[in-house]
This record gives structure tokens, sequence and C-alpha cells, in this order.
């Protein structure tokens, strides 16, 4: 039975990627004029810097894609390419092959998005419990109203107002840029502070615009859940309150706030893009805005994919976590 | 109200409102009874006469808009209505216990029956080691007729019946003076229902403690309780053996109920009782019962009767029994 | 033949026919109760406001480039400036506004009519159709929508128009309308009232139009406002990276000037202060309709009833 369950989450994920890559290859070739081929003519003609490789890309191109090519086989190549993660060379940066810089950037991209998210769920959701109970403290509840007031704004647009006040009024805050000019990324504890610094307002401006999220989403579960049967009963067990709140309440309440993390994963990830190209902050958002303005094809198709295996992957994860949590999944099949 | 044994459960007029926007529904209005050790009593009525909130006002869990009134209800001498909270948290399940309705969804659908059963126990203040905590937890599953290796299952695992026992194992384990079943077994079938019934009237007498079984079947009430209490609009209308009853019910309203049971013997259209309960908020003047009762007088719509012992042990509130020396007597 | 036991939603409306004076102080009254619905039909309105003033005063000539000198600070005839292209920025906000809206709102309505379509198809019909529609949502759930966006975006040369960025938003917006509906049509599907028509004979999509969808209104309308807010987001996400019309007017590139030429930084405040709070209007007032309609909705969360 638990068996299944992972084929099927497993299965899902290969489909998606599938889909992903095809979607990819189909779509560029549904115009009659393929903009691939159209890009890398362009970029040939306009001489210069740009123009370094392009033969060489040209000629790779019609030799895997081009039109003598049956297309199944062309397709098969591409699939082949895909899982490899071969996503040939950055027509604006070669002779760089496109996967070594999004292995570049992926990093900062992970590390922000995977502590803010999980600082906002956690934060929004010890708030939100907290929020049902009738002797919190009193300053929980006059924080509620401005931190869902802030969630209604988009992340990136938070972001702007943060470099606006906090990096150019007040000056606390750099106001772009992963870690300081002329510094070399590394694992200096002093370049890591210079980075980390770098990082708290991009930082804050996800997790403020999305904590309110998770806290109204958490407050309204606890509600439902007191409400049910088994609360009651294990009052009548004379239990002491704090069991009730967290063996009871939040335990059962955490699932379905779990499962609303692995629903947003999707929305969170294009928010925190939008955050990156507003910072200029070196992970793959950045690089999408970059490889979209000069047209580089082959980059943008390489972090799109990239980008859905790993929200794909958390999704995942997420999935193979719950039946850890909620013994009644293992069993049931709908 | 005074019987035979000194009662183990006191409850004297009890009042618990709801304040609703429209006013306040008076879902007990007056209730007074004993319970003595050993003893099984039964309150039945119709839904909204107001006995599952007696159940919930016994374990003093009314939650706002409703709210206790008034009254008194004294477990083994205190009252527990006087007690601060945390004092009632440790009455409850170590003096008195609920086995609730809704059995389906009274457990932790995301723990093992164990756990359920054993931080019960450690919130009372039993210091247990894992072997001795095991240990009773098999032996409480024993007493309600479950093999042990349910401990090791989750709710959603058993059947209805199962879960209510389990439920009963957890409303025994410290051995409480009263337990208190509201319709335990009102969403299972006939035959598991038998089985549950049977297995609280052994830990009962396991315990020598007292049960008030709270429901509407008066069928059940016939088969399992020593004593019934019949509730309508929020107050008693007759408490005696439950033989008694049976043999000749005293108040129409109970004559009614009766009445309405289909009998294996008889052929004959269903009886029910016509008309519709009042509205809690607006009580008629005089008997609550009158606009339904076949018996009225038109002393019934302008006095409420007032329950009193009309023969041995057995309380009745009519004016059908008020003698000529009461009928002049203000109410 | 009178549909049977027609079940009211709203509060404070009687099941007869009232007055229109009724019908008017009674929701009056429930907008009392429920400040998030009006705080958030105020911001709308307001928005909306701003657009028609904005349209009868203002030379929307101006909003084209190089009608005005480049990177003017505010002033009595150009109360928002100019920009690097020299364009009248109220001009450009009056154009710009209703334009994003519009799209939000097509997409919206285009992105529930579709979803809602599906999910009674998928909760009513079942079988093939609804494990094939259940599997499209599910997967296109779990793909982030703006990297779908940018890939459908990338194959259409030179940005993507008004209408082009309404269908392709449309193209996602209505997956989840779709789950949320089919999941609501499902237990209505269970409801007495449902097996009472069928048993009666009423055929199935009858069923459907006169039975379940005045009780799935509520949640429709939920799912239009919360798509609303979806689309406008997604099309000022691609806008913002680059992937709109670059001589269109809509917030969303205009955004993307900003950031382009770096606006903040050189204190042209007056060039990326109005597109923010536009679009801060806009989404708290969608976020407070949403609220308040999940309370028109859920009746468990109404306080003060």
């Amino acid at each position: 039975m638990r068996a299944e369950y992972l084929f099927k989450r497993l299965g899902m994920f290969v489909l998606i990627l599938w889909l992903a890559s095809t979607v990819n290859f189909i779509l560029p070739r549904l115009g009659g004029q393929d903009p691939i081929r159209a890009q890398l003519g362009a970029q040939a003609a306009m001489g210069g810097n740009s123009q370094v490789g392009m033969k060489e890309m040209i000629a790779e191109y019609d030799k895997r894609f081009g039109l003598d090519k049956p297309l199944i086989e062309q397709y098969l190549t591409y699939l082949n390419d895909t899982l490899h993660l071969e996503f040939n060379f950055s027509m604006s940066a070669y002779p760089t092959k496109v996967i070594d810089i999004i292995w570049r950037s992926l990093p900062w991209t992970i590390v922000l998005l995977g502590v803010t998210t999980l600082l906002a769920w956690l934060l929004g959701t010890i708030l939100g419990a907290l929020l049902t109970q009738p002797n919190a403290p009193r300053i929980l509840r006059f924080i509620l109203a401005p931190i869902l007031t802030l969630s209604a704004i988009p992340f990136f647009l938070l972001g702007l107002l943060l470099i606006y006040l906090l990096g150019f009024q007040l000056k606390w805050f750099p106001l772009s840029g992963g870690f300081d000019q002329g510094i070399v990324p590394g694992l200096d504890p002093k370049v890591i502070a210079n980075m980390a610094y770098h990082s708290i307002l991009p930082a804050l401006s996800i997790i403020l615009a999305s904590i309110g999220f998770w806290t109204l989403g958490m407050r309204g579960v606890m509600v439902s859940t007191q409400g049910e049967d088994y609360l009651l009963f294990a009052e009548a067990k004379g239990l002491r309150k704090t069991t009730v709140f967290s063996r009871y309440a939040i335990r059962n309440a955490l699932l379905p706030q779990l499962t609303a993390l692995a629903l947003a994963l999707g929305n969170i990830v294009s928010g925190a893009v939008l955050v990156e190209v507003v910072f200029q902050y070196p992970g793959v958002g950045s690089l999408l805005y970059q490889s979209i303005r000069a047209s580089d094809f082959y980059m943008i198709q390489g972090v799109v994919f990239i980008i859905i295996v790993a929200i794909g992957l958390a999704t995942l994860v997420l999935d193979l976590i719950y039946p850890l949590l909620d013994p009644r999944i293992s069993y049931a099949r709908k | 109200m005074v019987v035979a044994a000194p009662a183990v459960l006191h409850v004297d007029d009890l009042h618990v409102f709801y304040h609703t926007p429209d006013g306040s529904v008076k879902a007990v209005d007056g209730v007074s009874f004993d319970l003595i050790p050993n003893e099984r009593l039964g309150l039945v009525g119709e839904s909204g006469s107001g006995k599952s909130t007696i159940a919930l006002a016994l374990m003093r869990m009314i939650r706002p808009p409703g709210k206790i009134e008034g009254g008194r209800i004294e477990l083994e001498g205190v009252d527990v209505l006087t007690v601060s909270d945390e004092q009632m948290r440790r009455i409850r399940l170590a003096s008195i216990a609920l086995v609730a309705q809704g059995a389906m969804n009274s457990l932790n659908p995301v723990t093992k029956v164990r756990e359920q059963i054993i931080d019960a126990m450690r919130d009372h203040g039993e210091k247990l080691s894992g072997k001795e905590a095991n240990d009773r937890v098999a032996s409480l599953l024993d007493q309600v007729g479950l093999r042990p290796d349910v401990a090791d299952r989750h709710p959603h695992e058993l059947s209805g019946g199962m879960k209510q026992r389990v439920c009963i194992a957890i409303a025994i384990c410290l051995r409480p003076k009263v337990i208190i079943a509201d319709e335990p077994t009102s969403a299972l079938d006939v035959v598991v229902q038998r089985q549950v019934m049977e297995t609280l009237e052994r830990v009962q007498e396991l315990l020598n403690a007292s049960v008030i079984l709270v429901g509407h079947d008066m069928g059940l009430m016939a088969q399992f309780v020593h004593r019934l209490g019949v509730m309508y609009a929020g107050r008693l209308v007759e408490v005696s053996p439950v033989n008694d009853i049976f043999a000749e019910p005293l108040h129409p309203y109970t004559e009614l109920l009766i009445g309405s049971l289909p009998s294996l013997e008889h052929k004959g259209d269903f009886r029910g009782i016509p008309g519709l309960p009042p509205s809690l908020l607006q009580r008629p003047v005089g008997c609550s019962f009158h606009p339904r009762c076949p018996r009225a007088m038109p002393r019934c719509t302008v006095e409420d009767p007032q329950i009193q012992e009309v023969r041995p042990n057995r309380w009745v509130a009519c004016h059908l029994y008020d003698g000529p020396a009461t009928s002049t007597e203000t109410a | 033949m009178a549909t049977v036991a027609q079940e009211q939603v709203l509060p404070g409306w009687e099941t007869r026919a009232s007055r229109l004076g009724g019908m008017a102080s009674g929701t009056w009254h429930y907008m009392r109760r429920n400040p998030e619905l009006l705080v958030g039909l105020g911001l709308f309105l307001a928005l909306l406001a701003f657009v028609l003033v904005g349209h009868l005063t203002v030379d929307l000539d101006k909003a084209r480039p190089l009608s005005n000198r480049a990177l003017l600070p505010p002033s009595p005839a150009l109360p928002f400036g100019t920009d690097k292209q020299g364009r009248n920025l109220l001009a450009v906000m009056v154009i710009g506004t209703p334009q994003t809206l519009q799209i939000g709102i097509l997409a919206g309505i285009i992105g529930v009519t579709i979803g809602t379509v599906l999910a009674l198809i998928s909760a009513f019909y079942g079988g093939p159709a609804d494990a094939l529609i259940r599997g499209i949502v599910d997967i296109g759930l779990t793909i982030p929508g703006l990297m779908v966006l940018i890939t459908l975006a990338m194959n259409v040369k030179g940005g993507l128009s008004i209408p082009q960025m309404v269908l392709v938003v449309a193209a996602l917006a209505w997956l989840f309308p779709a789950r949320v509906i089919r999941a609501q049509v499902l237990t209505l599907r269970e409801r007495a009232f449902v097996d009472i028509a069928r048993l009666s004979g009423m055929p199935r999509p009858a069923i459907i139009i006169r039975e379940v969808m005045p009780n799935l209104m509520p949640y429709i309308v939920a799912s239009l406002v919360g798509a609303i807010s979806a689309a406008v987001l997604a099309s000022i996400g691609l806008e913002v990276l680059g992937l709109g019309s670059f001589d269109s007017l809509t917030i969303g590139m205009t955004l993307y000037w900003v950031i382009y030429y770096a606006a903040i930084i050189n204190s042209w405040w007056w060039w990326w202060l109005p597109p923010i709070i536009i679009i801060i209007i806009l989404f708290t007032g969608l976020f407070m309709l949403a609220v308040g309609l999940d309370e028109l909705a859920n009746p468990r969360l109404r306080r003060r009833a």
C-alpha cells in the first residue's frame, strides 16, 4: 500500500518532467519559423561580441535539429539531452555551457528560497496557532492586521519598497547584488557574512509578504480543528491544556497546513524569481531575466526546466513526508 | 430529592442557558436529581430536551454562548461548579468520565490508541514506566473485550464498535465513580449496540461505579437502566424505577413515548406524538407539555407543575397527581 | 414546477420578492457587519474613479514617448512628472491602470468560466472525463505558472500584446478554480435537495443549472476574485520580466522600465511610486473583497451574526 503511493508520486514527477521537456520541444516549432534558429541567425548577423561562436552553434543546431531530420529523431535527441541536463551553450555567453551557469546561480536561489519559505511557514504557523488561544500575548493580535495587509502585496513590490526605505533612505542595507563588488564568493566566514548581509532585504521581502498567508491559513485550520469531536473528548479526558493544544489540535492542523505549503511552492518560486530581479540577486531568477533580455533561448529553456525539476522534487519530498505524519494516508487510496 | 443511600452525585436546581442574540434559550431549567453508587440512571427525551446539555454541564464543559446559570452539582460531596479550572480538569476522568456520542470522531486520528490511553493517565499524575503503562493499557483493553494488539492501531483502522469500546476503556482507566454515556450507540447497528452496552454494564459493575445513560431510545433504556428520568423542554417530568415506568407511566408524555415503541405482539399503526417540542426561548405559560397533552386540564395552561414524589420513589411533574389539598396551592 | 428546497445563502435576504428598498437596506446592514467587503469595494471604486477622472481631465496623447521632456519631477502641469522616454506619467497611469485591470478581469472571468464548466462536467459525469480533468489540474497546479507563461511567451515574437496576454494567462487561470469548484460540487451532489431533484426526474443539466449553481455562486465569486488577483499578478510578472509588449503602458511595463533604468537609485521617485501605490490599492482591495466574500460564503466565520 505504501509502495503504491510512492510509485504514484514518482510517476507524477516523471510525467511532469516529460511534459515540460516536450512542451519546450514542440512550442518553438509550432509557429512555422523556428525562433531558436532565427535567434541564432540574428545573433550571428549582428557581428561583434555576440557573434562569437555563432557559426559553430548554428552548424551544431542544423546538424541535430535541421529540417532534414525526421521529427521523431529530433524529439528523441532532445529528450536525451534534457535527461542529461545538456542544455547546450549559452547563446549570449559562449563558450560557457548553460548548465554550468545554472549550477553557479542555483545555490543562491536554493538557499534564499529554502530558508525564507521555511522560516515564513514556521513563523506563520506558530503565529496562527497562538492566535487561537485566548491567553496568547496581546501584542500578537496587533501584529495580525499589518501582516495581513502586507501579504496582499506581491513579493517583489515589497522588495522595491524595502530597497527604497531601508536601502536608499536609511542606508541600512545594500541596494542590490548578492555580495559586495570585488568580493569573490566563497566559504570564508567574512565572505559568508557579507553574502548573508546582502540577502537580508530579499529575504525580508519574501518572509514579510508571505507570513500573513500562513498565519491566516493556520488560524483557519485550527478553528475548524477545534470544532472536532476529538477535541471535545480530549477535554473530557481532563488532559492538560498544553497536551490538548499540541498533541491534539496542532498535530492535526499541521496536515492541511503542510499540504498548503506543497501547493503554494509554485507561486512562491514565481514570486522569488521577481524578487531576485528587483534585487539583482545572483540566483536563477536574475539569470532568467537576463536571458530573456538577451533572447538566449537555450538559457531560458534550461533555467525553466531546472526550476520545474526543483519544484517537482520539493513537492515529491513533501508528498513523501506526509504519510509519516498522517497515518490515514498509507491506507486510504483516494 | 434524597434517595435511600448517600448519593455519589447530587444535582440541585441546575440551570443552563444559551445566550443568543434572539434571547436566552433555557436548555436546562431547574433540574434536580441524585445518583446513588452502583446505579444506572437513564435520561431520556426528544432532541432539544436538554439531556445532552446536562451531560456536558456535569463535566463543566459548557462553552459560550452557553452558561451554567445556577444550581449545584455535588460530586462525592464537592460542588464542582465552585472549584478552579485546574481542579475541575483533574476531576474529569478521575471522578467523572464521559463516553461521548459520535465515536466516529472521538479519538485523535493521528495517534495510536495506546498513546491516547496513556496520555490520559499521565496528565492525571500517574507516573508509569513504559512497561507499566503498556500493562495497564493491555488490561484496560481486556476489560472492554478488545485484543491487546488494538493498542497499536490508529482509530481509522477500527470499527465503530471497537472505537466506542476504546472510549469506554479510556473512561474507566482512572476508576471514576460516575460514568456519563451520551448516546454511546446512536451510530452503531443493533448487534454492535448490544456489545457496547454489555461492555458498559460489565465495567460499571467491576468498578462499582454509577452510570448516567443519556439517550432517546426507550427500548435501550428499558434493557439497561435501573431508574429512568424523562426530560421535556429542559425539565425532568418523571423519575422512577424503570420497571415501574414501563408498567405504569404516570406522566402523559412518558405514556406517549412508551406508546410510540413498536411492539412485537400487537400489529398496528405507528403512533407518534403530535406536535413539536416547544421553543426553549419562549416556553408556553403553565405546563410546557400542555399544547400536546391528551389529558390537559384548564389548570395546566396557567400553572407550571413542580416535580413531586406522588408515590414511594415515583416522582412526576403533572397536575393529574395533585391531591385535592394541593389544588389551591400556588406553584 | 418551482425548484425544490432552494437554499438561500445570502444573509438578510428574504426568499419572497421584496421591494428594492428592502433589499438595499438589507445589503447596507450586511456591509456594516462585514467591513472587509466594504473596504474592498471602496478601494476598487477609488481606482475606477481615478481612471474616470483621468480620462476626462488628462490629455492622453501625452502618454506617448517624446511628448514631453524626460525625467521631469511633478509639477502642476505634470502632476506625476515624466519618465525617461518623456511620457506624461499621469497619462500613463490613467491609461495603464484599466489595461492592467482588463487583463486581470478578462483572464479571470474566462478562467473561472472554463474552470466551472470543466468542474461541473468532471463532478457530474464522472468516469474518464473526471479522471482526465483531474489529472490535468493536478499536474498543471504543480508546475509553476510563471514558468509555463514564460515558455509560452518566449515563442511569440515581439512580446505579448494585451489580448495575447489575456489568453495566455486565462489558459492557466482555470486550473485552481476547477479544483475548488469540483470539490464543492462533489459535496453538494450528495446533499438531499439534489437527490430529490434527481429522483423527481429532473434531467442532469437542469439539476446543474437550477439546483447546484445557485449554491455554487459564493464559491464561484470567491474564485473569481482570486483568479483576477492571480491573473493581474501573472501579467505584471510577465511584463516585469520583459515579456510584455514594449510600447504597452500597463502598470507592469511601467515597472519594467523602472527596474531597467534603476529609477529608485536615481531618485526619480515620481516614476516608481504611483504604479506601486496603484498595485497596492488594487491587491489590497482584491484581498479585502476575498476575505469579505469568504465570510459571506462560510457562515461559520460570521461574527456578530
